[in-house]
């Protein structure tokens, strides 16, 4: 899984050609708690790395997910409106946020890959 | 000796397991159908007169189903919120530690002034000159409230916390328009309570959150770094959520008005400083004060709440309709944004005066306290908090604690680190316990969040008892008694909910029973 970067928000990226498939890490999921609901961002709309890309809220707290990468909304997870579980199941797979079409690849370099992020939320506890 | 009568102790069981009630009741643990499950449709608690024949003139779109109303007999209602209040848990019936929320005891003096006729039988339409004894109260209180926050004008009509945080942060925005700017972010530390950013994201401000540092309090370096001339206002609760008083809150104050922004403080954590610090002399521009807290009026279901603004002289202007203003003899409320006397009004932020009946109470809990009382009331509960966290240091984590707490003790779940629990799950055996939980989860900035806050209130036997009970669920947690826990609440009348579901899946409406099995057929 060479392919997938991190954020220190505890965002991931997977890239899949020039499509950036986005959610949080399954650190975050299990931070959060039950995710009861996940409010996604429009198809077509462009979001800057950094910028909130959609909001997510578990039994515990609201968050924002920031964009870990710029670029324009492809597709959105359309499971999640009824079943926003999937997050807490599968946070790095099923439960996908966003697909995002790539504006600069350039953007990835700054981010973590998987060891290093691991690293990273080793020195969180 | 009672050698025929009863037995004067109970039989002894064989086994700890009680039998089942045929009626699901447990003695006075009395279960309670909702209104409409016990109500029905020829049944009415009152006798009215049919009504005489009358022809509609609704053009044919009067309703013809029935209503669906519960009727109950006068009895059946009595009982049903009689049963239902027994299930409830307030000040009045133990120590309720619900950090960053000041539940202090609600003195009965104050009810007993709230209800005198001249102010309790008043209507806000009355003709002033009927009410000066009012008008009067709401100026002894405004001055009251400026003598100890050392401010210059203030708003009595906000009807809670975040209504007052709403009306101060219209001040600064109608400062900042009556100056000819329009600037867009409001600076929030993430030791803010959560009103806040939504306050300022009502107003259409852009949020911009800084970080706190290492010791829990907010670092006036990032405070500048934050800065810029596009900054309308920062937004900082002092005494903090993580029940600290901000060391820089000064150095913050001039850092802010240096960029031409305002500084609101949230004064919920009031009751900490009261009569100690005026926040005037911190350079605060606006701060709301929750009379429901600081001031002992109920809330938390017990009453409405109550959040006058208290405004320094930059924002006085501001402040909105209407004015209290002194003729001679006589007081008057200038009612209208733009009369004289409210000349830069903001507005209203209330149809009429705010909550009469939380000013009575307030003021008779500042009068009957007198100053040395009030001082002697933040004091203690400062002293109470400090004496939980210290109390309980050895057998919990207290984040932040090189630093003396301010009236709430905040623990995180480090201790309860390799035990298989969860800060929720020590909550819900605190109820078992017959305790009403801490807050738990906030502040967010601590993992796994406790927050205790006893205020003045309680006696140091009650303190004792509470520490007590902590103590021994800490070390049960410890010694790995995780049924105590996990399967709790095991006592109140409805075992552990499942808030997930609850969550996702919320059931907002009552549907009849039958009407679910008849559309299932």
């Amino acid at each position: 899984m060479s392919d997938v970067r991190y954020t220190k928000d505890h965002e991931y990226v997977r890239i899949d050609g020039d499509i950036a498939v986005i959610g949080i890490s399954d650190y975050a999921q299990s931070q959060l708690g039950d995710v009861v609901f996940v409010e996604l961002p429009e198809v077509g709309k462009t979001v800057k790395q950094g910028a909130e890309a959609a909001v997510v809220e578990s039994v515990k707290a609201a968050s924002e997910v920031y964009a870990p990468v710029s670029g324009e909304v492809v597709e959105i997870n359309p499971d999640l409106e009824a079943a926003p579980g999937a997050v807490n199941e599968d946070a790095e797979g099923k439960g996908w946020f966003v697909k995002l079409k790539l504006a600069n690849p350039a953007e990835l370099d700054g981010l973590m890959d998987a060891a290093a992020y691991a690293a990273f939320v080793e020195t969180l506890s | 000796m009672n050698r025929e009568g009863r037995g004067a102790t109970a039989p002894q069981s064989a086994s700890e397991t009680r039998p089942a009630t045929f009626t699901g009741n447990r003695a006075l643990d009395l279960e309670e159908g909702l209104l409409f499950e016990i109500g029905r449709q020829e049944v009415t608690g009152v006798d009215l007169d049919e009504p005489a024949t009358f022809a509609p003139r609704l053009g044919g779109q009067e309703r013809t189903a029935p209503l669906g109303l519960p009727g109950l007999t006068e009895p059946e209602a009595m009982r049903h919120y009689v049963r239902l209040s027994r299930m409830n848990y307030g000040i009045d019936s133990g120590l309720f530690p619900l950090g960053s929320c000041t539940m202090k005891h609600n003195p009965r003096l104050n009810e007993r002034m709230a209800r005198l006729a001249g102010f309790a039988d008043i209507h806000p339409l009355q003709p002033v000159s009927t009410v000066q004894g009012a008008l009067e109260l709401m100026g002894e209180l405004s001055r009251y409230l400026l003598t100890l926050t050392g401010m210059d004008a203030v708003a009595l009509t906000p009807k809670a916390g975040a209504h007052g945080e709403l009306c101060g942060m219209m001040a600064i925005k109608a400062a900042h328009e009556a100056n000819g700017r329009k600037p867009t972010i409001v600076v929030v530390p993430e030791s803010a309570h959560g009103t806040n950013p939504a306050t300022a994201a009502l107003l259409g401000y852009q949020v911009k959150s800084i970080p706190a540092r290492a010791d829990g309090t907010v670092d006036v370096e990032e405070v500048k770094k934050a800065l810029s001339q596009d900054v309308a206002a920062i937004m900082l609760t002092n005494p903090n959520t993580c029940g600290l008083f901000e060391p820089d809150v000064v150095a913050i104050a001039e850092a802010v008005h240096a960029v031409g922004a305002y500084f609101y403080a949230d004064g919920a954590n009031f009751n900490a400083i009261l009569g100690k610090v005026r926040v005037g002399d911190l350079g605060v521009d606006a701060m709301h004060i929750n009379l429901h807290k600081t001031f002992s009026t109920p809330h938390g279901g017990g009453g409405p709440g109550a959040g006058p603004v208290v405004l320094s002289k930059a924002l006085a202007p501001f402040a909105p309709a209407p004015a209290l203003v002194t003729d001679g003899d006589t007081l008057r409320l200038v009612e209208q944004q733009g009369a004289v006397g409210a000349e830069q009004a903001l507005g209203r932020m209330s149809a009429f005066h705010g909550q009469m009946g939380m000013f009575v109470r307030a003021l008779a809990w500042m009068l009957s306290h007198g100053a040395d009382g009030m001082r002697q009331a933040a004091e203690d509960a400062v002293l109470s908090a400090n004496y939980i966290r210290a109390s309980l240091q050895d057998v919990m984590s207290a984040p932040f604690a090189t630093r003396p707490a301010m009236h709430e003790a905040l623990f995180d779940d480090a201790w309860l680190e390799g035990t298989g629990l969860s800060t929720l799950d020590v909550a819900k055996a605190l109820i078992d316990e017959g305790y009403h939980p801490m807050t738990v989860y906030f502040p967010l900035v601590v993992h796994g969040a406790m927050l205790i806050e006893p205020t003045e209130s309680e006696s140091k036997a009650s303190l004792d008892l509470f520490i007590a009970t902590l103590r021994d669920l800490a070390l049960a947690a410890k010694a790995g008694e995780k049924e105590r826990f996990l399967g709790a609440p095991h006592y109140a009348p409805r075992r552990r909910l499942d808030e997930t579901r609850a969550a996702r899946a919320p059931v907002l409406r009552w549907v009849k029973p039958q009407a679910i099995a008849e559309a299932a057929e």
